[in-house]
């Protein structure tokens, strides 16, 4: 059914008529133009889609869009500050925490969600909270290593 | 490329470089079994504004070759590998290429770069030389400058030499690509030229790209291999608002503005499939990759069976088995067409612009040159992304509709038309003199193909039969597509070779160590398993020891690998992997820390075919076709990594993004059976088969 959704989109209020039953993901691909967030399997068993919704990592493949009326959602887009990179990106780049890169923006929106709530974690709780996270390319070891970095940083967990 | 199409290029300094195939493959001993043209096959332009623009057919699929083959340039032209910028897999712009497969880049293609850059560097020398009215022996070439070292004021730059003009021209003798021990870019870990962009999501792939006026296409798809389409009902599918059906023959596809109405009225369509006749499955392929296998290509003939058996104090016969792998990129088989004046534009996710190019071009009936195919970045290809399916499906779609079509696969099409890593049935004879030393190798090969086919080892008599395998498949003999997959062939082989080494090792009483050294005589081989043993923590034994420790090793196109793994068994069969240390010389790497990057990445992804990945099937149809059933490497299963680049200055840049995956299946296969004594034949090393062999071996 098509309604007026609004929500806050990596900071700025979002306002949008669209079927509420449609998913986050193609709306943001397609009507707000943001591809950094991928399609990856459409079933949330990979996590290429992953965004943050009120501070908590989910997967935009699998959110109807009308569940975001009033929540605050926070994109690959939004995660770095208007000066520069986020921690995060930072780690991701000098541990070379990538190589394909379509898996990345999922992987650091997985990350930051995990660093908003669990601000210092063990290398067990990274692993454990990105589990869900796939990579092809076989990154893992960098990715896990580039989080525990991001978590000693000022900022890296805002 | 024609003189015309230098034009639009724009001004500047051209250099083509007619590259004789031969030159490019001098000291490495064997000549490609593809023909490179020997027509102009590598670009650089020198821009007014002093930015050196570099035109390769290669593609980026982060494996790292946009920084890597920068760092070539770079060190032979002598600038800052921050002033060139990489133009990649673009078929209008770069000239031919086969394809980015084969760890190819470095080792086949890299020397061809490189030399156009030595050449561009001397026509730079010879237009600073005429400008500074200075012999141009006498002139000196750094970070973008040409100077005479003895006169500071006779200096110009790349910048002025090129301004607003357009020169094409070649220097009489190209001087010698320079010597590893001069390199100054090449080695360096340079940082990835492609970082920001990927960690801000603003790297464009396919599915990325957006043209006013573009639908996005879903495709009716049978259920099963071999299946027709008997009859299709689209008029529940046409009701969707917006909602575009199109036929053209048997490709019936919804368009929509939006990816997920188009694949909401898709399941609005009614199709009927004609099965094919039952045939067979992921049990009995195997039997049939021997009964229906095209004749054989021996490989390897040397010395004289009978008489390695007269020698023989023990024989061993097994057979090996392993599935069927998918690549599962992350990034499914995505296109986007349009034409535009006959003119036939597609962006595709592919490791080989210029076949999807032949692809497009034969299926719409159209001159090749009426079709580009552009590359932006491309999410992982692994050998699955060759054929360009979608980039057929997208322009026949463009036409059909005269707008931009988007033709995105999604994960259930991606495991279905999926070129599958063959399955493969490889019998392999072998024998041992009361010496330990092997006497004879004999090895049929049903389906792999004939790459790490060959033993390695130094045996008096051998013999390697090849029947078919992943290049160009005999029709019938696999069930749907099948192809490369990262390193093909060789991650069969050497699970077959190295756990029928360790299973004589045992026999003779040897630590599987001492064996394999005892019949290497290779010292690159010796050198990176002994470099391995050493930083593992290698105590010798025999196996089974009950520590759950094993070793495999093997070469891939001039680079050479040794891999030692320790795994723990659980009583239900369930293996993890601990610790894997992998020593890999493979000759200069350009880039170090890309190349233990790699490393790291094929032992991750090898850890998939090793423990789990596997396609069922039946009747033509696939079982597997998400990542709930079909498992790949995840976070949890991560052991500790090691990864050595062994220093190896006397052999030119060879192969980096295959090598270390090859030793996989192997090494963890080895590491089972010394933690349980179980013997292990079949790939992947599951806990049912790994508690059937342990009960096997009690």
């Amino acid at each position: 059914m098509v309604s007026t959704v609004s929500f806050t989109l990596n900071g700025h209020r979002q306002r949008l008529s669209v079927d509420e039953d449609r998913r986050l993901l193609w709306v943001l691909r397609t009507d707000l133009a943001l591809t950094g967030t991928k399609f990856g399997c459409g079933h949330g068993s990979c996590g290429a889609c992953t965004v943050i919704v009120d501070r908590r990592a989910v997967r935009s493949c699998q959110t109807p869009v009308g569940t975001l009326a009033g929540k605050d959602v926070r994109t690959i887009e939004g995660l770095a500050p208007a000066d520069g990179l986020h921690p995060l990106q930072r780690a991701f780049i000098e541990h070379q925490a990538y190589q394909c890169g379509f898996c990345t923006s999922g992987m650091l929106m997985a990350a930051y969600g995990l660093l908003l709530n669990v601000p210092h974690p063990s290398a067990a709780d990274i692993v454990q909270r990105m589990d869900g996270n796939l990579c092809r390319c076989g990154s893992h070891t960098r990715i896990v290593a580039a989080i525990n970095a991001a978590s000693r940083e000022p900022g890296g967990r805002s | 490329m024609r003189r015309r199409d230098f034009v639009k290029l724009g001004a500047g300094i051209v250099v083509a470089c007619r590259i004789d195939p031969l030159w490019a493959f001098q000291g490495r001993g064997q000549l490609p079994r593809f023909n490179y043209p020997t027509d102009f096959n590598a670009y650089l332009r020198v821009g007014g504004d002093g930015r050196v623009t570099c035109y390769v057919g290669k593609v980026e699929l982060g494996q790292g070759s946009m920084t890597a083959l920068t760092q070539l340039v770079a060190e032979e032209l002598s600038v800052a590998p921050a002033s060139i910028d990489m133009v990649m897999g673009d078929t209008d712009l770069c000239p031919w290429d086969l394809g980015t497969f084969g760890s190819m880049c470095i080792p086949v293609f890299g020397p061809v770069l490189r030399r156009a850059a030595v050449e561009a560097r001397e026509v730079l020398r010879e237009l600073a030389a005429e400008r500074l009215q200075v012999p141009a022996a006498s002139l000196e070439v750094k970070n973008g400058s040409i100077f005479d070292p003895r006169d500071p004021e006779k200096t110009v730059t790349f910048a002025s030499l090129a301004d607003g003009k357009a020169i094409t021209r070649h220097v009489s003798v190209v001087p010698p690509l320079k010597d590893p021990a001069s390199f100054s870019v090449i080695g360096q870990s340079l940082p990835r030229r492609d970082a920001t962009e990927k960690v801000t999501g603003r790297a464009k792939y396919s599915g990325d790209l957006r043209l006013p006026g573009m639908l996005y296409a879903k495709i009716v798809r049978p259920p099963a291999h071999g299946a027709k389409q008997i009859r299709v009902d689209t008029s529940a599918a046409a009701s969707v608002q917006g909602a575009l059906v199109v036929r053209d023959g048997d490709l019936v596809a919804v368009l929509h503005e939006q990816p997920d109405e188009a694949a909401r009225a898709l399941a609005l369509i009614a199709a009927e499939f004609e099965r094919g006749a039952a045939a067979i499955d992921d049990l009995t392929i195997f039997d049939h990759l021997v009964s229906a296998a095209p004749a054989g290509q021996q490989i390897v003939g040397q010395g004289n069976l009978v008489e390695g058996e007269r020698a023989a104090s023990a024989v061993f016969e097994e057979t090996f088995l392993n599935a069927y792998v998918a690549h599962a990129t992350m990034e499914t088989h995505t296109a986007l067409a349009t034409i535009d004046g006959g003119k036939v534009t597609v962006w595709a996710s592919t490791q080989a612009p210029f076949m999807v190019k032949t692809q497009v071009a034969d299926s719409l009936g159209v001159p090749p040159d009426r079709v580009r195919i552009i590359t932006p970045f491309v999410g992982g290809g692994f050998g699955g992304k060759t054929m360009g399916q979608q980039a057929v499906e997208a322009a026949r779609l463009a036409r059909a509709t005269g707008r931009p079509v988007q033709v995105a696969f999604d994960r259930r099409e991606e495991f279905f038309y999926d070129t599958f890593r063959p399955a493969a049935t490889m019998k392999l004879k072998a024998a041992i003199d009361g010496a330990g030393k092997i006497v004879l190798w004999s090895a049929d090969v049903y389906g792999a193909g004939e790459g790490g086919a060959a033993p390695i080892y130094d045996i008096p008599h051998q013999r390697v039969v090849v029947y078919g395998g992943w290049q160009a498949p005999a029709p019938g003999l696999h069930p749907f597509g099948v192809g490369a997959w990262r390193a093909p062939a060789f991650n069969s082989n050497t699970f077959a070779r190295e756990l029928l080494i360790d299973r004589m090792a045992a026999s003779a009483g040897l630590d599987p160590l001492t064996f394999r050294l005892n019949n290497l005589s290779d010292p690159r081989m010796r050198r990176v398993l002994q470099t391995a043993a050493d930083r593992f923590g290698w105590v010798p034994s025999k196996t089974p020891s009950g520590r759950g420790v094993g070793m495999a090793c093997g070469v891939y196109s001039n680079t050479y690998v040794a891999t030692f793994a320790e795994v723990t068994v659980d009583g239900s069969g369930q293996v993890r992997v601990k610790r894997v240390v992998c020593a890999q010389d493979m000759g200069v790497a350009v880039n170090p820390q890309g190349a233990r990057t790699q490393i790291e990445g094929a032992i991750t992804m090898g850890l998939g075919y090793a423990l789990s990945e596997e396609i069922r099937f039946r009747d033509g149809e696939i079982a597997d076709r998400g990542f709930d059933t079909y498992r790949i490497p995840r976070f949890s299963w991560l052991p500790k990594i090691d990864a050595i680049l062994v220093d190896s200055p006397d052999v030119p840049p060879s192969a980096g993004g295959e090598p270390a995956i090859i030793c996989m299946g192997a090494v963890i296969g080895n590491a089972i059976h010394d933690a349980t004594g179980g013997r292990l034949f079949q790939l992947p090393l599951t806990p049912a088969r790994v508690r059937e062999a342990r009960m096997t071996h009690l």
